[in-house]
């Protein structure tokens, strides 16, 4: 490294690399296949979670289906049904979410908008996908394995998940938890990538309160996902000692068919405490990146700066710490003390201080602001409502005595659904709107754009909000049919008709934006380096799409925080973070 | 899982509390226009990024063993268990682990004095008790088999294999970065080239032996007993 100085502001990047100390990639394959640079890692990472979530999403329709016309789809069983349901679970949370939001948008976006040429340790980067790769191979290879994958539902609770009558007992279950034991070893190399360019390889002048609240987001998250995934890595390697050795961690004495098992002792609560201490963080893991890429969004197409920056900062801080002392409101209903359960419903209601704090902050950043309805706005926008909608449904489900008769119905479903289902797909959604043109050059179709995010937003109110009502009825979840059940009216299954229906619509809606995605490659409009006219770094690169090192010779030197739009007396509405100020007169 | 709070999540929280607190938080980065010299500022931290990526992976590493010791409280008080006798091959493993630590602090202490001849030293000597380690630990699992103690006995002894299996795949991999030095020392490399390798090899060994001693601790009968006590106070 060349002249680094030791300042009042600690180390300082020098603003000049030396050629040999760049990522050269030699041939194509280690420049698309084994690469190095965190912008092809982040498009790998993102493709490989959309194409899995694809997955996931033709298991929806299935799910719907059966749902709706019970037994008249012979070709759906109930070994399927609960196969269907887990695996739909698992991916959508942990292999398209989590990865695409820390592996996608972190790898692209951390190293960017913080002015780095790339991330910190490159290598470890690459072997973190392919590792992620991995991990998903190994979870589509239960699809074909004898037994199918398992259908222990997405929480894999013991004893069920590995006794015999659960599908997938023989091979699913240990191609699940093998799967996620290496899904969180990548993540892990991934990880420490994220947190420490945060840390070391900022640029001149990029102070923390200088950041973008996206990069806020993803590192917090991460640091979060760096201490919740071991609580998983446990469960999953104990819970794969019990099903392969014959150890007893997590199943008690069990009599099968009139036979002793070889268990005993075991705790199942053991792993329950164990899923949801990492369970719990993981729906901020999911949910913090998604509030700092909204307030970005929200700041950028309202042309305003972000209101009470500070505060968001502060908020996203404390929810990432919140998340650790939440997660036994997940086991409500598994025998505890009540005392337990008062701690934990006092804990999950505080967590909606900072997170109103935010909301209200996205409302007032709108407030007179000259709001464009782009697409990524629409979509920061439907994030804000139905966010708050599914919170809303959060603060019942917090509170012990309205969990008790809820626990386990379609209004939990719903619930989760819209808040961290629906809510940070719209900022995925947004995201890859607002951050295509700099990923590709070209701009997504705004048509075809505007389709997509009206079916979609419509689609999943119109799909959740009955939901609720039918969790009120007391439909519960997880159950293959209802057969013939007192307490459930048959309007119940015209609705469930009613929202399969919209479900297809708003699955093959989709379809659009896969097509948008494509088509804009080659036909979409040229963007321009800085389509949004945006403030932060990554609309400020010499090229776009940005070069290997991002930044030509020279890094960019940060004058300014990350939101100075509609500055009174500036020639344009915006001012880059790397425009120095105007000399003032003496 | 108030084990794992208390003593890892807890002090990490605080690290994190005491550096964010250093971060000028309370900033108002609207006012603040201008080059970074005009401000206070908060840069990057002096160490090499390769000594904080070691520390975030210490944390995370902390919070694995934390958790799985969090699981062992919790599995200890069912009935069934049984506590299982520490094999005394334990105590010389450990001193064997402890020497290994103690020669990769001294080839620490040569790489920043400059001589390289006893940071070659020091690392092979570190090197070697490592595997000294693993055998006696390999040693200790056949004892232990041959006692009747086997994987899926009791819960104890299941712990203490996964215990001492997992730590010594932690030790494993620390060989490999240990190899990877010392290979670079014996290619003849200029001092300055090594030093930041050996001393993150250092400190990797000092964690990886208190971890141990840790381990040990809690699989040692008598501490097993202390811990019964304590759990009362503490779950």
């Amino acid at each position: 490294m060349v002249d680094i100085t030791i300042g009042a502001a600690g180390v300082i990047q020098p603003a000049e690399v030396k050629d040999v100390e760049l990522y050269h990639p030699k041939s194509w394959v280690t420049k698309y296949v084994f690469c190095q640079d965190a912008k092809v890692i982040a498009i790998q990472y993102s493709i490989t979670a959309l194409s899995i979530g694809l997955v996931a999403l033709v298991l929806s329709w299935l799910i719907r289906l059966q749902l709706a016309f019970p037994s008249s789809l012979p070709a759906i069983g109930p070994g399927d049904y609960l196969q269907f349901i887990t695996m739909h679970g698992m991916i959508m949370v942990i292999y398209l979410l989590t990865a695409l939001f820390l592996g996608g948008f972190g790898n692209y976006l951390i190293p960017l908008m913080v002015g780095a040429r790339d991330m910190v340790f490159p290598y470890v980067n690459m072997v973190s996908y392919w590792v992620y790769l991995l991990a998903v191979l190994v979870l589509v290879a239960s699809f074909f394995m004898p037994g199918g994958p398992t259908g222990s539902g997405w929480t894999l609770y013991p004893p069920q998940a590995i006794l015999s009558g659960t599908p997938g007992r023989e091979w699913g279950i240990i191609l699940m938890l093998a799967s996620l034991i290496l899904f969180i070893i990548g993540f892990t190399m991934g990880g420490l990538n994220y947190v420490v360019t945060v840390l070391q390889a900022r640029t001149r002048g990029m102070t923390l309160m200088r950041m973008p609240l996206t990069v806020w987001g993803i590192f917090t998250a991460t640091v979060i996902a760096l201490l919740a995934f071991p609580a998983l890595f446990v469960g999953c390697v104990m819970l794969l000692f019990d099903r392969i050795l014959g150890t007893s961690f997590f199943i008690p004495a069990v009599v099968e068919m009139g036979q002793h098992l070889s268990y005993r002792g075991g705790s199942p609560l053991l792993f329950q405490h164990l899923f949801w201490f990492f369970g719990h963080p993981e729906v901020y893991i999911v949910a913090v990146p998604a509030f700092g890429i909204v307030s970005d969004l929200i700041s950028t197409h309202a042309r305003k700066n972000i209101f009470g920056y500070r505060m968001m900062v502060w908020a996203i801080v404390a929810i990432g710490a919140l998340s650790f002392v939440v997660w036994a409101h997940h086991m409500y209903v598994s025998g505890m003390n009540p005392y337990f359960g008062f701690f934990f419903a006092t804990t999950t209601l505080i967590i909606a201080i900072p997170t109103a704090i935010k909301v209200y902050n996205w409302v007032l950043t709108l407030w007179r602001g000259d709001i464009h309805l782009t697409v990524p706005m629409l979509f920061a926008l439907s994030f804000i409502v139905t966010f708050v909608n599914g919170g809303l449904t959060g603060l019942f489900l917090g509170n012990v005595v309205v969990d008790v008769p809820l626990s386990d119905t379609m209004f939990v479903v719903a619930h989760f659904h819209m808040v961290m289902g629906m809510a940070p797909i719209f900022v995925i959604f947004g995201a890859i709107y607002h951050w295509y043109p700099k990923v590709t050059g070209r701009m997504l179709n705004e048509v075809l754009g505007k389709f997509h995010f009206w079916v979609t937003f419509l689609g999943a109110y119109l799909i959740y909000f009955p939901m609720h009502y039918l969790g009120l009825l007391g439909v519960p979840r997880r159950y293959f049919e209802m057969g013939d059940m007192a307490f459930v009216p048959p309007s119940a299954t015209t609705l469930n008709i009613f929202i399969t229906t919209t479900a297809l619509v708003v699955g093959f809606a989709q379809m659009v934006f896969l097509f948008n995605l494509i088509w804009s490659l080659s036909k979409g409009k040229p963007a321009g380096s800085n389509p949004w006219r945006a403030t932060t770094l990554e609309w400020q690169t010499p090229e776009t799409p940005p070069g290997h090192g991002n930044w030509g010779k020279e890094l960019p030197v940060v004058y300014r925080w990350a939101y100075d739009y509609s500055v009174p007396g500036a020639k344009e509405d915006f001012v880059p973070q790397n425009q120095p100020p105007v000399a003032r007169a003496a | 899982m108030s084990i794992t709070i208390l003593f890892v999540l807890a002090p990490i929280g605080a690290i994190i509390a005491w550096w964010l607190s250093r971060q000028r938080l309370m900033a108002k980065p609207w006012l603040e226009v201008g080059a970074i010299d005009d401000f206070p500022g908060t840069g990057a931290s002096s160490l090499p990024a390769a000594t904080i990526g070691l520390g975030v992976f210490l944390a995370v590493v902390s919070s694995l063993f934390a958790l799985f010791i969090s699981a062992y409280f919790m599995r200890m008080q069912v009935a069934d268990w049984a506590q299982m006798p520490a094999p005394r091959l334990l105590w010389f493993n450990t001193g064997v682990l402890i020497l290994s630590s103690v020669a990769l602090q001294y080839a620490q202490v040569a790489a920043r004095r400059g001589r390289m001849e006893d940071v070659e030293y020091g690392l092979i000597a570190g090197g070697l008790f490592a595997v000294t380690f693993l055998i006696g630990q390999l040693f200790t699992w056949r004892q232990l088999n041959a006692a009747g103690y086997f994987l899926a006995t009791n819960p104890a002894s299941t712990f203490f294999y996964l215990f001492t299996g997992l730590h010594g795949l932690h030790l494993l991999g620390g060989l490999v970065a240990l190899g990877r030095t010392a290979d670079k020392v014996w290619r003849g490399v200029e001092v300055s080239q090594v030093r930041l390798s050996v001393q993150l090899c250092a400190v990797y060994w000092h964690f990886l032996l208190a971890l141990w001693l840790v381990l040990f601790s809690l699989l040692t009968p008598w501490v097993g007993e202390f811990a019964v006590i304590c759990r009362q106070f503490l779950i």
